[in-house]
């Protein structure tokens, strides 16, 4: 194992217990909104003082300007940082002004806290999608190269009639089909479905080159001479064979479902208004006004930059030399 | 040599009819199995009316004599009409295509331009800080799609005022046409150039990638060995070799690149398909959700079938009739 691929195997383990844990490291629930302070700038915290230094502590923020959503750090006050305090990893005690270290939203709402809750929702959605598509495409691609013959024609050909389809459009279509307000387990549930019927083709493909050609090699011959039937051959033989192309391509589809996610939110078919979802988090930030006013809002964004990245690195560096199969990995 | 190609494009032209007549019915299917219809967004109108409005659509005829109607239709390139315009869908949807188009031929050219040179240069196998640059920069646009790279240049402009934000208003009759080039110039730059910057990361990638595998082949090694400048070997024979493996990609690539300025026309409001087919699906206007999505269907199967050409023209040894 390299180091590259070490570094972005830690980083997506990182985010997964961020999610998991979220609760537990935000200061705020994601859905608490402060309602005299709007689009408050990130706070950072200080060490030094006036009066020399302190252990870690934020000066509170005072709305200056209601209209121009002018704020001022108050020098006056010191709110030291709190750990592992009131079930929280971090956090200020209430005091004269809340904490946003990556600033508020537009209804006052921590922008952290949400972002960290995001993840919960946005990677929760793309890993169940990601499974759902490599089981459904590992079942019809072994199908398909177990049963032969017309079966397989049949299967092959709708691969590769929904490879060649323009994939958000498909994702459209088949979301325009589902009622347009649907709740957050809703619509998890749905995303999930959707991706996992546009997604599975490659997969497919994929698995039955595989899936047939080791079922011509010695032994596999030898275990169907030793009279093993051919489900039990291909669960214990066949289908390992598969698994370093399995995990690539899960690599493959955590990028594009993650951005799946955000698209479909962003556009506002995805996860409704209180959900903060980093798609529909980022359409707090997509107009002028809010990019010029509260550029914090792209925080998101820059979530979702650092899980694809994170997915490169992990599956990109050692295997360069066959970078072939990585190629649809972008944009959708 | 000519039959061979020409049953090549025929059979690829029967293949995009049907993928376009699937993709538009299954749209049509699918808006229609959704509870709701165009006629629903007006909640208050008296029932009388509601009933009367959805006759004029045409809503209260079951799904399969509507079907049956859209098909009929369908034959003589007619799509049927666009509820909420009132517009015939085929002149709206050829309308935002040719933007969408517009904007992806641009996003593409810029892609190339930029990756195939930055390919040669990374794939030379020679060291040096320029290289290390273009890859580091390479890998990270690679990993920003294209609705962040939008946001951010949406930021930029926002800031400098460099781009003009917002779409192509539609020009003043009477502007000459030179002067419509240019603003329509103006206003691609932002959306094209968020596009066009992962695409460009992906085709560099590619490149490098294949002039590598092209340099490690004996009759490279053999010219390097002769004492040919790697320079010359480059430009006179593994660039060649090396077309090949890109081009292979290229149908590939103009599909993600088609699904990806979806998200750049939404944020930086580009008047194409993708913005027309979402309000499409959320006011529930079925004939042009159908319309939009045969549409998509039919850019991807011509941009595949151009890439495959071009993939035939540069690599000789390859079977026209392969597919």
């Amino acid at each position: 194992m390299n180091v590259t691929r070490g570094v972005g195997i830690g980083l997506l383990i990182a985010f997964g217990s961020i999610a998991v844990a979220a609760p537990l490291l935000t200061p705020y629930d994601p859905g608490r909104s402060f309602a005299d302070y709007p689009y408050a700038p990130p706070m950072r915290p200080h060490v030094v003082a006036n009066d020399g230094w302190h252990a870690p502590f934020v000066y509170p923020l005072r709305l200056v300007d209601r209209l121009e959503r002018r704020y001022q750090e108050d020098r006056t006050v010191r709110m030291p940082l709190r750990w592992c305090h009131a079930g929280t990893l971090v956090r200020v005690d209430d005091g004269p002004s809340p904490w946003f270290l990556l600033g508020s939203d537009a209804l006052g709402r921590d922008v952290l806290s949400r972002l960290a809750l995001g993840a919960r929702l946005s990677l929760g959605v793309s890993a169940a999608a990601a499974i759902l598509t490599l089981l459904i495409g590992a079942a019809i691609g072994a199908g398909a190269a177990v049963l032969r013959g017309l079966a397989d024609d049949l299967l092959m050909r709708t691969a590769d009639l929904v490879i060649v389809l323009p994939t958000i459009y498909v994702v459209l279509a088949l979301r325009s089909a589902l009622p347009l307000v649907l709740s957050s387990i809703q619509v998890a549930i749905a995303m999930v479905a959707v991706l996992g019927l546009v997604g599975w083709p490659t997969v497919a493909r994929g698995v039955r080159t595989i899936v047939s050609t080791e079922a011509s090699q010695e032994y596999a011959e030898a275990a169907r001479a030793a009279g093993a039937s051919r489900w039990r051959i291909l669960r214990r033989h066949l289908l390992p064979a598969t698994r370093g192309f399995v995990l690539a391509q899960a690599g493959v589809l955590l990028p594009t479902f993650v951005l799946a996610e955000a698209t479909l939110s962003f556009v506002g078919l995805g996860f409704p208004a209180p959900a903060p979802s980093w798609g529909a988090m980022l359409q707090d930030a997509a107009s002028v006004r809010a990019l010029l006013d509260a550029p914090w809002l792209l925080a998101p964004a820059f979530a979702i930059v650092a899980t694809v990245l994170a997915v490169h690195l992990a599956i990109t560096a050692p295997t360069e030399q066959e970078a072939g199969t990585g190629f649809r990995l972008v944009s959708h | 040599m000519q039959r061979t190609f020409l049953r090549f494009v025929l059979r690829r032209a029967v293949a995009a009819v049907v993928l376009v007549f699937v993709v538009a019915s299954a749209a049509l299917l699918l808006a229609q199995a959704a509870p709701g219809d165009y006629s629903a967004r007006d909640f208050q109108r008296d029932p009388a009316a509601l009933a009367a409005e959805r006759h004029r659509l045409g809503l209260d005829r079951p799904f399969a004599e509507q079907y049956a109607t859209w098909l009929r239709r369908v034959v003589t390139l007619d799509l049927g009409e666009s509820f909420r315009y009132r517009r015939p869908v085929l002149a709206l949807v050829r309308e935002r295509a040719a933007n969408t188009a517009l904007l992806a031929a641009v996003a593409l050219a810029l892609a190339t331009l930029a990756g195939v040179p930055a390919g040669l240069l990374t794939g030379s196998r020679r060291g040096g800080l320029l290289i290390a640059i273009v890859r580091a920069l390479s890998a990270i646009f690679l990993s920003i799609p294209p609705l962040i790279t939008s946001l951010l240049l949406l930021l930029v402009a926002a800031r400098t005022g460099w781009f003009p934000i917002g779409g192509l208003d539609a020009p003043d009759p009477g502007t000459s046409w030179t002067d419509i080039l240019a603003q329509a110039a103006r206003h691609v730059a932002l959306p094209a150039l968020a596009l066009a910057l992962p695409f460009g990361a992906l085709i560099e990638r590619i490149q490098s990638q294949a002039l590598r595998e092209a340099l490690a082949r004996p009759l490279a090694i053999a010219a390097l060995a002769r004492g040919i400048p790697r320079r010359r070997v480059i430009a006179v024979h593994a660039w060649r070799l090396s077309l090949g493996p890109l081009l292979a990609v290229y149908s590939v690539i103009v599909g993600a690149l088609f699904s990806g300025s979806f998200a750049v026309e939404i944020v930086s409001v580009w008047p194409g398909l993708g913005r027309l087919m979402i309000d499409a699906i959320v006011a529930r206007d079925t004939y042009l959700v159908a319309g939009c999505a045969a549409a998509g269907a039919l850019f991807i199967a011509i941009a595949v079938f151009l890439a495959d050409v071009a993939h035939a023209a540069a690599d000789p040894r390859l079977e026209t009739v392969r597919s």
